[in-house]
Parts: C-alpha cells; sequence; structure tokens
C-alpha cells in the first residue's frame, strides 16, 4: 500500500433487524417467500396507506445504542428521503436525519500491538430497506428490471461511524466487533449473504500530516468481510494514483465489483443528488423516557466483552480461549452451558475449540446445529474427570456420540469402554508384553528409557485401549526396573 | 315531498320502522343520478347495480332489527377516498384505471354500518384547487348556476348535496375544500379537527392538513354522519386517542352563554359586499338567539395562504413521489428508460395546478431553500395556530364568512393562480391551526348563489359547532332551499 | 427574479416532471409570482419559534410487533402497469 498518504476511513453499517413484522407495517419480514406475497398497502405505497411505528424496533435501537455508549433521544423524529428509484415504493425512504434515536457512542477495538482503540459513533437511526431490483438476463428480459417488495419497509439500523479507522485491517477489526455485538444483542442474524448486515464505507487519503479530510468515496453495499478489505484497499491504491497522476478525486458513490476486485463510478443513482429531507408528516415524534431506557437496559444481554472477562475471572481459561469462545454468541452460550452442566471449564474450552469446532467446520453447519449437545458434552467430559474413561477413548465416545445423538453413558456401557483401574488385570497384560518382548526390555535396562512409550502403547494395544494411562505408566515403570 | 328531499335522521327513522325501504330510496337517488348527472358532471363513478345491492342487504340487516344509525342510507364519497374494489381516481388521468385493493378507515366505517355507496364524486386532482375546474374529467358544475363553480377541490361532494344526487357524502378538507364548495353549493360542510378521523385511506395531499368529513343538509346530519366516522385509529399515527363525544346530544336551540368571536381580519375590505351583509345577517340571528358577540383578532391571517400554499405544496411533491407508473396507475414510457419513463408518466399524467405545487414543493424544500421556505412556514404555523388559541381563551366560536365571494364563473380565475389560492384566506387558517371548522348556508347572492357562514371551533370542539350551527338553522331556513334542476 | 428558468428547469428534473417548453415558461413567471408573494413571511421575526409539523401534539404511536395478512402477490400486482413472474416490471435500471 501506498505509504505516502493516511487512510481514512468511515463505516455506515445498514443492520436488519430481527422483528417478526416490518417497521411501519405488519408484513411478515420472512426470507425468501413468492416475490410480493409479503406486501399491504402500506410497504406497497398504496395511495392512501400510512406508517405506524412498530415498537420492537425501537427496543432494539434503544438496545444497540446503549451497547455502544450512546446517549438515547428523549425525543427523536422520523424524516422522508426523497429520491426516485423503483425499488422505493413511495417515492421517499422514511428514516431519520435530524434527531435521531441514538448519538455519540463508541465502539473499543483491539489493535494489533495489545493495545485497543476509540472508534467513534456518530449516530444510530432507525430506517426503512427497500425492495429488490433483478435486471433482466435473458434475451427477451434483458431490457427489463424486475421489482419484488418484500423487503421493502423491513426495519433497519444504520449505524454511522466517525471516519476515525486508519486502515483496512482496522476497518475490518471494527465491522466485526459490530457484527458479533449486533448478535449477541439479538437484535440482528447477522447474515451477511442474505443482507442482513451490509456496509458502505467512506474512504479519503491524505498526505501525511494534513488535518483536513481528502475527499472521500463511498463504496456500496459490500457484502463479505473479505470483500470490504479488498474494496478499500482497491480504492485507497485509485486515489493515491489519482492524487499522484495530479487529478483529482470526485466525490461520489462507487460500486465494487467482487470478480475483478475493483471499485466503479455509479451512473443514474448519482444524477440530482438532492434528498430534501423533511419530518415526516405521518409519523409522530418518538419520546423516550429514563424508565423505558433503563428497562432495556437491564434486560440488556451480556456483551462479548464483558463474557470474555467473567470467562477468564470465574472460569480460570486462558485470556486466548476466552476470546474464541465469544466471537460468536451462540458458540459462548454453548461453552456457558456445559460448564453450568458440571463440565471442568478448561477441558470444555478444549473440546468446544477442537473436536466441535472442527467437525462443525467439515460439516459447514453452525453450533446450533450440533448432534452433541451441550449437556452431553458435560457429561462426556465428567466421564473422563472421574476416570471413567481415558481422553484417548472420549475420542471414540465423541465420535459415537456425534454420529448417533445418545449420550455418552449409553456408550461407554454399550460398547464396554470403561477403563480398567484393576492392578490386577493391568499387570498381567504388564507381565504378559515383558514376557513377548525380550530385546526391548534388555536394552531399556540397558539405560534406553525412551523405551517406555513402546511398553505403555503395546499395554494399551492389548487392553483397547482401556487400560488407565497413569496406572499403566506406573506399574509398568516398576516391573522394568525389577 | 320526494325521497330525495328527507334528511338523515328522517330517513333513519322511515327506514327503521319500514315506512320506507332502503331499495327504494336508493332506487329514487339512482333515478336522479340518471336524469341530472351528465348535465352536472358530479359523479366520476357510478355503481347503479352495486348500490341495490347494497340497499337489499342493508333492508336484511334492517328486518334483522340491526339497523345502525347509517343503515340503508344512499351516501357519495369523493374519489380521494380509498374504495376497495371500486375506482379511485382522485381526479387525475394517472389514476384513470386504479382500483384499490382496500378500504380506508372512514369507508370501512361507512361499509360496516350497511350505508349505501352510490358512487364516486368529481373533486379537483388530488385535492389541489378551489373550483374543481383541476378535475382531469372536467369540472362539476354548481347546481344552483351550471355556469359557475361547484368550489372545491370536494366540488362534487358538495354538488351532490344541492343537486339531490346522495343523501350525504364525504368530502376531505386540507385548505378549505369542503367548507368552501359547501358555501357555494348551499351544504353544511365541517372539517373535523385534525385526528379527529383517521386519514388512513385518504388519498394524501397535504398530510399534516388533510382530513375527512361530511357534507350534508343540515347540521343535524353533519352530527349523525361524523358520529359513525370519528374516531382514534390505530393504522393512523395521528389520530388522537380522545373520547368522541355524542354530538346529537349536543345539538341546542338557543345560543344563551355562548360566546362567538368574529375576528377583524375576517371582515375586509376586498370582501364581496353581498357575502359581508349575508354573514352580518347570520350574526345577528346568532346574537338574537342569546349568543354573546366578542369582537377578536387572528394577528396572523394574512400570512396565512403564504403559509399553506409553501407547506401543503412542500408535503404534496413527496406525497405524490409515489406516482411513478412502477406499481399502478398509468405509465407512459418513451426511447430513454426508466427515468424518461418517470418523466413522462408524471408529465403526461398530472394537470397542470399539480405539477405547479409539485414544482413550488420540490423547490421549497430543495437545499439551500428549505430554511427560507418550508421551515419559515413552519415557524410561521406556530404563530398562527398560537392566535386561534389565544382567541379560544376569549369565546367559544369564531363567526367568519367562508369565501371572499359567491361562485365564480367556470374559467374565471384561471389564468392566475396566485388570484385562485388567495380565495381560500378564510378556511386555509383553520387547517394550519389544525382546529375543526363548519361551512352552513346563511343566504343568498343576486342570481340565487349561495353564501356560508363558518363558525371555527376550539380543537376537539365539534360538539360545540355543530350545536351552534343547529340552533341557527332551527331559526332559518336557508339550508331548506332548493337549487332548480 | 426569485427564480430563472433554469432553475424550473433543475427543479423539474428533480420531480421527475417532463415539461415542455410552453409549461416552463408559463411556471417561470407564476412560481416567481408566488415566491414573490410568500415572500411576506419574512415580515415575520421568527427567530426562537419552534417549528409546527404536526398541529394537534401527538407522540408515541406504536403497533406491536405482531404479523397480519398481507395482500398477496395478486393483489399487490392487481394495477402493475407492467408486471412479470410475480414482479413488477420497469425499464431495466442502470447501476
Ligand atoms: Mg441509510
Ligand atoms: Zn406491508
Amino acid at each position: 500500500m501506498n505509504s505516502e498518504y493516511e487512510v481514512v476511513i468511515g463505516l455506515e453499517v445498514h443492520v436488519q433487524l430481527t422483528t417478526a413484522t416490518k417497521i411501519f407495517c405488519g408484513c411478515s419480514t420472512a426470507f425468501g417467500n413468492a416475490p410480493n406475497a409479503q406486501t399491504c398497502p402500506v410497504c406497497l405505497g398504496l395511495p392512501g396507506a400510512l406508517p405506524v411505528l412498530n415498537r420492537q424496533v425501537v427496543e432494539n435501537a434503544i438496545r444497540t445504542g446503549l451497547a455502544t455508549d450512546c446517549r438515547i433521544a428523549p425525543r427523536s423524529i422520523f424524516a422522508r428521503k426523497n429520491y426516485f428509484y423503483p425499488d422505493l415504493p413511495k417515492g421517499y425512504q422514511i428514516s431519520q436525519f435530524e434527531l435521531p434515536i441514538c448519538e455519540h457512542g463508541h465502539l473499543d477495538i483491539p489493535l494489533d500491538d495489545g493495545t485497543s482503540k476509540r472508534i467513534g459513533i456518530t449516530r444510530i437511526h432507525m430506517e426503512e430497506d427497500a425492495g429488490k431490483l433483478q435486471h433482466g438476463e435473458t434475451p427477451a428480459t434483458a431490457d427489463s428490471s424486475f421489482v419484488d417488495l418484500n423487503r421493502a419497509c423491513t426495519p433497519l439500523l444504520e449505524i454511522v461511524s466517525e471516519p476515525d479507522m486508519r486502515s483496512a485491517d482496522e476497518a475490518i477489526t471494527y465491522l466485526k466487533k459490530l457484527h458479533q455485538m449486533v448478535k449477541a444483542l439479538q437484535v440482528c442474524d447477522g447474515n451477511m449473504e442474505q443482507g442482513s448486515f451490509r456496509c458502505d464505507a467512506n474512504v479519503s487519503i491524505r498526505p501525511w500530516g494534513q488535518a483536513e479530510l481528502g475527499t472521500r468515496a463511498e463504496l456500496k453495499n459490500i457484502n463479505s468481510f473479505r470483500f470490504i478489505k479488498q474494496a478499500i484497499e482497491y480504492e485507497v491504491e485509485r486515489q493515491a494514483d489519482v492524487l499522484e497522476s495530479g487529478g483529482k478525486v470526485i466525490q461520489e458513490t462507487r460500486l465494487f465489483d467482487s470478480t475483478s476486485g475493483t471499485t466503479r463510478s455509479m451512473r443514474g443513482k448519482e444524477e440530482a443528488h438532492d434528498y430534501r429531507y423533511f419530518p415526516d408528516p405521518d409519523l409522530v415524534p418518538l419520546v423516550i423516557d429514563a424508565d423505558w431506557i433503563e428497562r432495556v437496559r437491564d434486560a440488556l444481554p451480556e456483551l462479548p466483552e464483558a463474557k470474555r472477562a467473567r470467562f477468564v475471572r470465574d472460569y480460570g481459561i486462558p485470556a486466548y480461549d476466552a476470546g474464541v469462545l465469544t466471537q460468536n454468541h451462540e458458540v459462548s452460550s454453548y461453552f456457558d452451558t456445559t460448564v453450568a452442566a458440571g463440565a471442568d471449564p478448561k477441558q470444555a474450552s478444549n473440546w468446544i475449540m477442537g473436536e466441535v469446532q472442527r467437525r462443525l467446520n467439515d460439516a459447514g453447519s453452525e453450533i446450533s446445529a450440533a448432534p452433541v449437545d451441550p449437556a452431553m458434552l458435560a457429561g462426556m467430559l465428567k466421564r473422563i474427570a472421574d476416570k471413567t474413561i481415558s481422553g484417548k477413548i472420549a475420542k471414540t465416545v465423541f465420535d459415537e456420540m456425534w454420529k448417533s445423538g445418545t449420550d455418552a453413558d449409553t456408550i461407554i456401557e454399550a460398547k464396554g469402554l470403561k477403563q480398567v483401574t484393576d492392578s490386577g488385570a493391568i499387570e498381567a497384560i504388564i507381565n504378559d508384553v515383558i514376557a513377548n518382548n525380550a530385546p526391548q526390555v534388555a536394552d531399556y535396562r540397558a539405560g534406553k528409557e525412551q523405551l517406555l512409550g513402546f511398553f505403555v502403547g503395546q499395554v494399551m494395544k492389548a487392553s483397547k485401549g482401556k487400560a488407565n494411562p497413569a496406572a499403566v505408566n506406573d506399574m509398568l515403570k516398576k516391573k522394568l526396573q525389577e | 315531498m320526494s325521497l330525495t328531499d328527507l334528511t338523515l335522521s328522517e330517513l333513519h327513522d322511515k327506514l327503521r320502522t319500514k315506512e320506507l325501504s332502503s331499495v327504494e330510496v336508493t332506487r329514487a337517488y339512482l333515478e336522479r343520478i340518471a336524469a341530472h348527472n351528465a348535465a352536472l358532471n358530479i359523479y366520476l363513478t357510478e355503481r347503479p347495480v352495486e348500490a341495490l345491492r347494497d340497499a337489499e342487504a342493508a333492508d336484511r340487516r334492517i328486518a334483522a332489527g340491526e339497523a345502525a344509525p347509517l343503515t340503508g342510507i344512499p351516501l357519495a364519497l369523493k374519489d380521494l377516498l380509498v374504495t376497495e374494489g371500486i375506482r379511485t381516481t382522485c381526479g387525475s388521468k394517472l389514476l384513470e384505471n386504479f382500483i384499490p385493493p382496500y378500504n380506508g378507515t372512514a369507508v370501512h366505517k361507512l361499509r360496516d354500518s350497511s350505508a349505501v355507496l352510490l358512487g364516486k364524486l368529481n373533486m379537483d386532482e388530488f385535492g389541489m384547487g378551489s373550483s374543481n375546474e383541476n378535475s382531469a374529467f372536467g369540472p362539476c358544475r354548481n347546481p344552483w348556476d351550471r355556469e359557475r363553480v361547484a368550489g372545491g377541490s370536494s366540488g362534487g361532494s358538495a354538488a351532490c348535496i344541492a343537486a339531490r344526487l346522495a343523501a350525504a357524502s364525504l368530502g376531505t378538507d386540507t385548505g378549505g375544500s369542503i367548507r368552501q364548495p359547501a358555501s357555494h353549493c348551499g351544504a353544511v360542510g365541517l372539517k373535523p379537527t385534525y385526528g379527529r378521523v383517521s386519514r388512513y385511506g385518504v388519498v394524501a395531499y397535504a398530510s399534516s392538513l388533510d382530513q375527512v368529513g361530511p357534507v350534508t343538509r343540515t347540521v343535524e346530519d353533519s352530527a349523525l354522519l361524523l358520529q359513525t366516522i370519528a374516531g382514534y385509529d390505530r393504522a393512523d399515527s395521528t389520530s388522537i386517542d380522545c373520547p368522541v363525544p355524542d354530538y346529537r346530544a349536543a345539538l341546542r336551540n338557543d345560543l344563551k352563554g355562548v360566546r362567538v368571536g368574529l375576528p377583524k381580519e375576517y371582515f375586509i375590505d376586498g370582501l364581496d359586499p353581498e357575502v359581508q351583509r349575508t354573514v352580518a345577517s347570520a350574526i345577528d340571528v346568532l346574537r338574537d338567539l342569546g349568543a354573546e358577540i366578542v369582537h377578536v383578532s387572528l394577528p396572523h391571517t394574512d400570512y396565512a395562504v403564504a403559509c399553506y400554499y409553501l407547506i401543503a405544496t412542500a408535503e404534496a411533491s413527496s406525497n405524490l413521489a409515489r406516482y411513478d407508473g412502477v406499481r399502478y396507475g398509468r405509465r407512459v414510457t418513451g426511447e430513454g428508460g426508466l427515468i424518461e419513463m418517470y418523466n413522462r408518466t408524471r408529465g403526461a399524467g398530472f394537470g397542470d395546478e399539480v405539477k405547479r405545487r409539485i414544482m413550488l414543493g420540490t423547490y421549497a424544500l430543495s437545499s439551500g431553500y428549505y430554511d427560507a421556505y418550508y421551515l419559515k412556514a413552519q415557524k410561521v404555523r406556530t404563530l398562527i395556530r398560537q392566535d386561534f388559541l389565544d382567541v379560544f381563551a376569549q369565546v367559544d366560536v369564531l363567526a367568519t364568512p367562508v369565501a371572499p365571494t359567491p361562485a365564480f364563473r367556470l374559467g374565471e380565475k384561471g389564468a392566475d393562480p396566485l388570484q385562485m389560492y388567495l380565495s381560500d384566506i378564510f378556511t386555509i387558517p383553520v387547517n394550519l391551526a389544525g382546529t375543526c371548522g363548519l361551512s352552513l348556508p346563511c343566504g343568498f347572492a343576486a342570481g340565487k348563489l349561495p353564501i356560508g357562514l363558518q363558525l371555527i371551533g376550539k380543537p376537539f370542539g365539534e360538539d360545540a359547532l355543530l350545536g351552534v350551527g343547529h340552533a341557527y338553522q332551527q331559526a332559518t331556513d336557508w339550508h331548506k332551499q332548493q337549487a332548480e334542476l | 427574479m426569485k427564480i430563472s428558468r433554469e432553475q424550473v428547469v433543475q427543479v423539474a428534473k428533480l420531480a421527475r416532471l417532463e415539461l415542455d417548453n410552453d409549461e416552463l415558461d408559463a411556471l417561470t413567471g407564476q412560481m416567481d409570482a408566488i415566491l414573490a408573494y410568500v415572500d411576506k413571511l419574512n415580515e415575520l421575526d421568527t427567530d426562537g419559534i419552534i417549528p409546527t409539523s404536526h398541529a394537534v401534539p401527538v407522540e408515541n404511536a406504536f403497533r406491536p410487533d405482531a404479523p397480519v395478512p398481507s395482500l398477496g402477490t395478486e393483489k399487490a400486482l392487481s394495477n402493475a402497469p407492467a408486471a412479470a413472474d410475480g414482479c413488477f416490471k420497469v425499464p431495466k435500471v442502470i447501476e
């Protein structure tokens, strides 16, 4: 990356809320129905229809505002943003302009050097989504576009950051943290492919030391972390090239093309840019009193940062583990439930980060769909702790649990996997092994002590893994010295 | 006396006692419509077959002993009210074939009470006009003089009362659109307080000013009709959750103890002498009925028209953005693709006055002009509203003219839009203040042209307004005079 | 002049209205006259006056987050000037 310039990035994130109904009408927000099936006079923008605000949207906005230390406005209003587009049924989007519901918040992000950086959040406001526009691709439809308004009027929060980020990596760290947070708050499902979490990036560059910001380009609607990074990096290079060659960066909206990894200027939508915002006369001011805010605060779920601290403090697991486990809301609650069911926290952490995660990755599925639930995992871990099975046998048990969905005790019982701790039985096997491996015994006794592992292996094999490894170790050492 | 001369309460009584059937009454109205509508252009959509079906259903309901106050009564609606399955044009070419898939709340309430729906009434396109000359389907004519305007924008709603082509009707009033045509046609028109009647299903012109109201023959009829359509509605965020009084119980026969204010700004030099004289004698009647007449002032009256034409047009420019040829209405395409489709659809679909207001409103909201025009107008609106609140600390109702002149000739004011706007000077302040106003016949100018008296009430003071109006009608018979067709 | 013909052209573009030359000429004069008239509002000192966007004070109108039946595709499209495959059809949008 060109190092003559400082990169300045501000992000506008559109978060689709997980309410059952749309923001201003009672149509369902469910994804994937037949086109225009989930529409009514309000979200179709039929003449005479009027919007009424979904209370849950306000709750979710307050939640998100509190989690980002925003000031919740005691009085906020809705405004109309006027522009023509076929996916915008009323010819205006109901949004907030002056007096948004949340302002002046922040989110702290970790930097590589171990310090953290505060990213300012300018505002969070509520608005309605537009519909979906598809462009005809067959020869017969090539001159047409097609409008599906199922998504129109779906509730969004727009979270606008200050231009506080200085690299694509910082931007990604901020976005990932925000993504984690809205999922933990249960206001958004975080599904980026379905567009539940979308990002516009305002990118500009300026010579180091220059106080005023450079002219920015707005990169629109990028739907994966990887693409955001690519888009920003491409854009920084492009702007540097423009400046380098004596040109001027123009303020414009640019579209990221994920196949070429480049951005290009957007035509059409740019022309005649004057949104003529004014207070929507169809909606009344939203007044939020301190009681309401406190009620939401009390019901706020634990956020990843607080959770990480609690895992270290209460469970004594390493900070690294806590960090990994709290990256995903479902994973952290899986862990919490496993420990609550009686598992040793460090063991639980190892297994979740290891075996569980590996299998989910292989299957490409989510932890909520894991065939081994927290109670089952805890059940197995308890059997390791009380020495019913060894760690090695546990892998076999886990495999079987994953395949069959049966609990550990049933599997141990049915397959006779109980660890052998009876010293008589172990002694008999050891005696056999010593008798059958005379040359190795001689070597060992001559000082080749690393052969101990070989003997342990032989014993474990003969016991089909059921012998208690610690007991085997002790007894072997004794016998070999005899 | 013919069936079409009966008032709502007379009709209700005769239907309930089965002295008359709804089918008989409906047929009488349908015959009159068939005879006179072509000449007057009052109905944009007639529904003779369906109206009779409505009437049969109403008669069955009456027979079952379940008659509501409006059951079986033939009514008509301004074509700005959305009606499920019934063409709703808003007086616009653009919506010539628009058939809504839903009913608005006021319409729903009427349908629920089994009122008979005769059809949809002519109006200025999207409610924009004061003469009904801005209808894409030709002007509605004044039944008292066919060469004159019926007034607007609810011209059809008022004319159908004067011509006895419906027992009562609904209109909408954004800057005088119920009261002014009622005045010109000799009908009773009520603009309720903003928030009193749901706006759900009322095609928006200027959302912060629009309100639905009854146009009727008598004040008592107005009370009856308002009773059915008034009330809080969850579907309209600006509807107000406050109790609906018994309006008929508020009707009175004298005005003892009532303080009637005369705002000096409404009795100005430009007032037509016959309007001046007629309104003055109406005020004498109020005094004779026992009212105390008080001279008051609404100092910001002179700014109301300017204020209104910024706020209303700004809201309209946004409200009418949805007519883009994508989801409903007429579409006109061209070579240039989407943008050209927008431009042509709207350029060809809207009439001159609508385009003028969209242009003005777009300009008033545009970057660099918002503060100077729109925001300034909203601040002046605060002053105008405060004038009314101050005055209502001193008086119960205000009495004023409705319009500065009687109905003018068709085409007379076409050339100069500003002159047309200024004719709404006495009605506009009521919408800006959000309060209620009643227009009722109080005499005639030479040539038998009706003149109206406007009574203005406190917010949610419709009961007081109707009370005073009713007392006036008990003492006079202007409302009983009939236009000869 | 309160407004020029060029500005009127610009506003028409913003409002998506195709207007012919005669209309533009007429509108320029009419808008100019109306804007000159509304200038009278500047006679009033409105410093510190709170703007009124709703004549009747009301706040917090909500609906519960409970689904109600939608119209469905057929009714939604019943007035569409052009439709295909359950969608409203428009001339191609170029982004
Ligand atoms: Mg937005
Ligand atoms: Zn809907």
